[in-house]
């Protein structure tokens, strides 16, 4: 490979700047004409990674299919920041029906446009991870089931925000919850619990199954690109950190989703009917300590004194999914340097 | 009775205060309800609480609409919601603000405290609203700061509460001295 | 204990001082304090050796409810709104079953639209499910009903849904006395069902029962329903022993002499009172019916409390589209030949205040009430999109609608 090596020394990460790329490979958001399909001034906290997530799906999509998109929404944080009536952020056709029917809402939206001969219309269903693990599951199966020709996608920032931080199915062990508190000799969420929704889905042997976080957004818009270029259900699971739920900082958003990655605790990939195609390998591995730190939500774990039992536990989910997924390539895993 | 509305943003703690005002005084042996406005807001938004004081029993539930004192937790707020709606005319208003009060348009009485700078010195985050408290106590007499400290001691682990208390006891001084200042002009 | 406290808080140290075992929960506001509470006191181990299950939905809330009720333990949820519909087909289930389970209602209201605020329109649309219906006006009514309410669940064998105004009682601070450990146990034996699922002795629950018996079997859970109206006077009784504060199903207040009567359910029964002394100060005979038991519907005490009135006026906090009241019609029937008006309000958290009920009683006493009143509702809005409606008929949802037209998009 030719070309000058670049590093990236100044923001610590391996991103590439969109200006170094070939116009065709930059970035939707880096494009003047992108929809904005959620745009300004809604009511979401600072450095919300659902928002972040979700303005980046949707216009993703909205390229993908030159404008022709229709968006359902489940009840959530994503929902409610969205449509203070009688505001609206959204600049697609968006229905919010329930909290545990938006895969069958967006199924049907899916049969009337395939009734009316509308097939260049596609259709999105879109909630937060309780919407989709937990309420609105026995719908997402039977979308998954019947391959509705929907994209699903879950923003996942592992708890129930909306109604003030209480567990889902989704929430990862230790953390703590306004229904699993740290108290007494609990330390938060337990182990053994929850789902893994991506290879639910997986199960279904679906058309297109992908996980993705805020952190590489890149990935993010080409994974949606990907998923509306073909048909049937698919499902699409994007890690995004909430400040408010985790006591993150508000500026630390990308670098906690990318912390998630990096530790192994949250595998990025691609599944192609039932079987996994794509990891995005880990270039520099973190010890979990070093994502669970930055977040209030584990501080139990830190203070008073530091819970190594419970670190290990967790570091071995970590290891569990690397050797799972194989997210560490067998090259050198160390350098600091990519070409573009 | 005695209404209070308290204004700030999310985040700020303003539904504490107003519960913290109303522990205040139902230790002081009257009767006191606080509530919230009640909104989905997040983080920043602006957001109200109220709390009645009366010697009787209360039973109305409606959001306080006419005041005897204004709360303001966040002064960018005056420029966004009305905060002084139905403020009784000789109705106190007490402001998180380190510059001179009449540098903000309010009505001659409102007296000004930089809550924020005394919760960073003393708590070290920008929650305002013990410090308020404490010159809620100074200006309008309605609670002791004793109970007001003995409200923050009840709710706060000890070193925070501690934190909290140093912040109220500095506003109520502050605010004691600026009344006293204004009575002998 | 008395203290200044915050009614979920006070509601979930009832409930746990009730010694609930098993505590299904899925959250949503504004129920959610009162769950987070229970949820901490059984992590702290104080309520040992309850479970608290985090569930997948308010369905499987409750049905985790009827399972560990149908199995011996005493069970517990909380809920609203949404929650409460999402729960509808177990919560018929449940009162077939004849299962105690008690459960708090955060009263919300339902959507479309969504709406997070306080009016009744959830806990009524279940008022035919069988389940008791206690509605309460203070937080420390919230309390004391929930104490009552395990007891008579479990001496007659029905499920009990405590109500409670969403935010105006849930988040409001006030004092609340609570019972002491001891008092509550005398007062509440533990649960023991005649039927449970057990080896020891199997049974089967939950069979088909087809033409030949089934009225008889529903004929039976209106009996015992009824017999709640009988039970509560004594239980009332024995509860007040302990509390000193005394439950009823009916509380008339200065109905003596009043030829204007209110009816109204929970916490808005507050903001009347006041209402009606500010108004018996100016000379005008009003007075207020507090109905704490709405299911079942005590017509005997409702129709003593309205003996002496001329007009009634029906405050309700939820709407039956295409009829208007809900308890107007109970209320009717207790009191057939009485003028009897129906006025909604504070629907969807619209505050009821002091000024429009003054209003609202002027003009009933003045006999100025139409049949039908939507208190402080805002004409120029809905007659501008009635008058665009009678224009074009096309389908669409109302609150769009307007927004649609105010857009300068009357299409
Ligand atoms: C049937 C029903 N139950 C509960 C709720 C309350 N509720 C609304 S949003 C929400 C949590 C949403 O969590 P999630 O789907 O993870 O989205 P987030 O807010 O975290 O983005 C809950 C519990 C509801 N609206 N409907
Ligand atoms: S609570 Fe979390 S998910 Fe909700 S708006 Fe705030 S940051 Fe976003
Ligand atoms: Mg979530």
């Amino acid at each position: 490979m030719n070309g000058q090596r670049t590093f990236f020394y100044q923001v610590g990460t391996f991103a590439v700047g969109n200006r170094l790329l070939d116009p065709a490979m930059r970035a939707g958001q880096a494009d003047p004409d992108r929809a904005n399909a959620l745009t300004s001034g809604h009511r979401a906290c600072q450095g919300c990674g659902e928002a972040l997530g979700a303005r980046y799906v949707l216009d993703a999509a909205m390229r993908a299919t030159g404008g022709k998109l229709v968006v359902v929404n489940a009840t959530g944080c994503l929902e409610v920041f969205s449509t203070p009536y009688p505001e609206t952020s959204w600049r697609v056709p968006w229905l919010h029906s329930l909290f545990g029917n938006a895969p069958a809402v967006a199924a049907g939206a899916a049969a009337t446009l395939r009734a009316q001969g509308r097939d260049d219309v596609r259709v999105i269903g879109q909630g937060g991870d309780g919407g989709t693990v937990d309420i609105g599951f026995g719908c997402l199966s039977g979308m998954f089931e019947r391959n509705d020709d929907v994209l699903f996608v879950c923003y996942d920032n592992e708890a129930y925000m909306n109604t003030g931080v209480q567990r889902s199915g989704a929430t990862p062990p230790a953390a703590r919850t306004a229904t699993t508190p740290v108290v007494g000799d609990r330390s938060g969420n337990r182990f053994g619990q929850g789902k893994d929704l991506p290879v639910i889905a997986m199960a279904h042997r679906i058309p297109y199954v992908a996980t993705a976080t805020v952190a590489d957004l890149r990935d993010l818009e080409a994974k949606v690109a990907h998923a509306m270029s073909l048909h049937g259900a698919r499902y699409l699971h994007v890690l995004v950190p909430c400040p408010l739920g985790w006591g993150t900082a508000s500026g630390d958003t990308v670098r906690v989703a990318r912390l998630a990655v990096e530790s192994g605790l949250f595998p990025v990939f691609e599944a192609e009917h039932g079987e996994v195609t794509a990891v995005r390998p880990i270039r520099r591995r973190v010890p979990v300590a070093d994502y669970l730190r930055l977040q209030t939500r584990y501080r139990h774990l830190f203070t008073p004194t530091r819970c190594d039992d419970v670190l290990d536990a967790i570091g071995a989910v970590a290891e569990d999914n690397i050797r799972r997924y194989g997210l560490i390539e067998h090259r050198d895993v160390e350098h600091r340097e990519v070409s573009p | 009775m005695f209404a209070v509305r308290i204004h700030g943003r999310g985040g700020q703690g303003v539904v504490t205060a107003a519960e913290l005002l109303s522990v205040a005084a139902f230790t002081e042996g009257r009767h006191a309800q606080a509530f919230p406005s009640f909104g989905s807001e997040r983080t920043g938004a602006p957001v109200v609480a109220f709390c009645r004081i009366d010697t009787r029993p209360i039973r109305t539930r409606e959001p306080i609409a006419i005041a005897d004192c204004v709360i303001v937790q966040d002064p960018t707020l005056l420029r966004h919601v009305d905060v002084l709606a139905g403020l009784r005319p000789a109705g106190s208003v007490l402001v998180n603000w380190a510059g001179p009060v009449d540098q903000l348009e309010l009505p001659p009485g409102a007296v000004a405290v930089a809550a924020t700078q005394l919760a960073l010195r003393h708590v070290g985050r920008p929650v305002p609203n013990a410090a308020l408290l404490g010159g809620f106590a100074a200006l309008t007499g309605q609670v002791r700061l004793e109970s007001v400290l003995d409200a923050i001691r009840g709710r706060f682990p000890a070193s925070l509460a501690a934190a909290n208390v140093a912040a109220a006891q500095e506003a109520y001084d502050l605010v004691r001295a600026e009344c006293e200042e204004r009575q002998d002009a | 204990m008395r203290s200044q406290i915050e009614g979920s808080r006070a509601v979930a140290e009832a409930v746990a001082l009730c010694r609930p075992q098993v505590i299904p929960a899925y959250p949503i506001s504004p129920q959610t304090h009162i769950v987070e509470a229970l949820s901490e006191r059984v992590a702290s181990g104080a309520l040992h050796p309850c479970v608290f299950i985090n569930a997948e939905s308010e369905f499987g809330a409750m049905s985790l409810a009827i399972g560990a009720c149908a199995t011996g333990g005493r069970s517990y949820t909380a809920t609203a709104s949404q929650g409460l519909l999402f729960m509808a087909e177990a919560l018929y289930n449940a009162a077939g079953l004849g299962l105690p389970i008690v459960m708090t209602v955060a009263n919300r209201a339902i959507g479309a639209p969504i709406n997070i605020w306080n009016d009744h329109s959830d806990a009524m649309s279940q008022r035919d499910s069988g389940w008791v219906q206690l509605y309460a006006e203070s937080n420390q009514e919230a309390v004391d009903l929930h104490v009552l309410a395990f007891r008579l669940a479990e001496e007659l064998s029905l499920p009990v849904m405590v109500c409670m105004d969403g935010f105006v009682l849930t988040h409001a601070v006030e004092p609340v006395d609570l019972p002491d450990q001891a008092g509550v146990d005398a007062f509440l034996p533990p649960f023991r069902p005649r039927q449970v699922l057990d080896p020891v002795a199997p049974v089967s629950i939950g069979a088909m029962v087809g033409p030949e018996a089934f009225t008889e079997v529903r004929y039976l859970a209106h009996v015992r329903q009824l017999e709640v109206l009988d039970r509560l006077p004594d239980l009332a009784g024995e509860l007040a022993a302990l509390t000193g504060r005394r439950i009823s199903a009916v509380t008339p207040y200065r109905c003596d002499d009043a030829d204007t009567v209110v009816v109204a359910l929970g916490s808005v029964l507050g903001t009347l009172k006041d209402t009606v002394d500010e108004l018996r100060d100016e000379g005008l005979p009003v007075g207020v019916v507090g109905v704490t038991a709405f299911r079942p519907f005590p017509v005997r005490a409702v129709a003593a409390a309205l003996a002496g009135a001329r007009r009634v006026v029906v405050l309700e906090r939820a709407l039956a589209a295409g009829v208007g009241g809900i308890v107007t019609a109970d209320v009717r029937a207790a009191r057939p030949g009485v003028a009897c008006r129906t006025v909604v309000a504070g629907l969807g958290g619209r505050p009821v205040t002091r000024a429009s009920l003054r209003a609202m009683l002027l003009d009933a006493v003045a006999d100025r009430l139409e049949p039908l009143t939507f208190l402080d509702l805002n004409r120029e809005v809905v007659d501008r999109e009635l008058a665009r409606a009678a224009a074009t008929r096309r389908s669409g949802p109302a609150a769009e609608n307007i927004l649609h037209d105010l857009a300068g998009g009357g299409r």
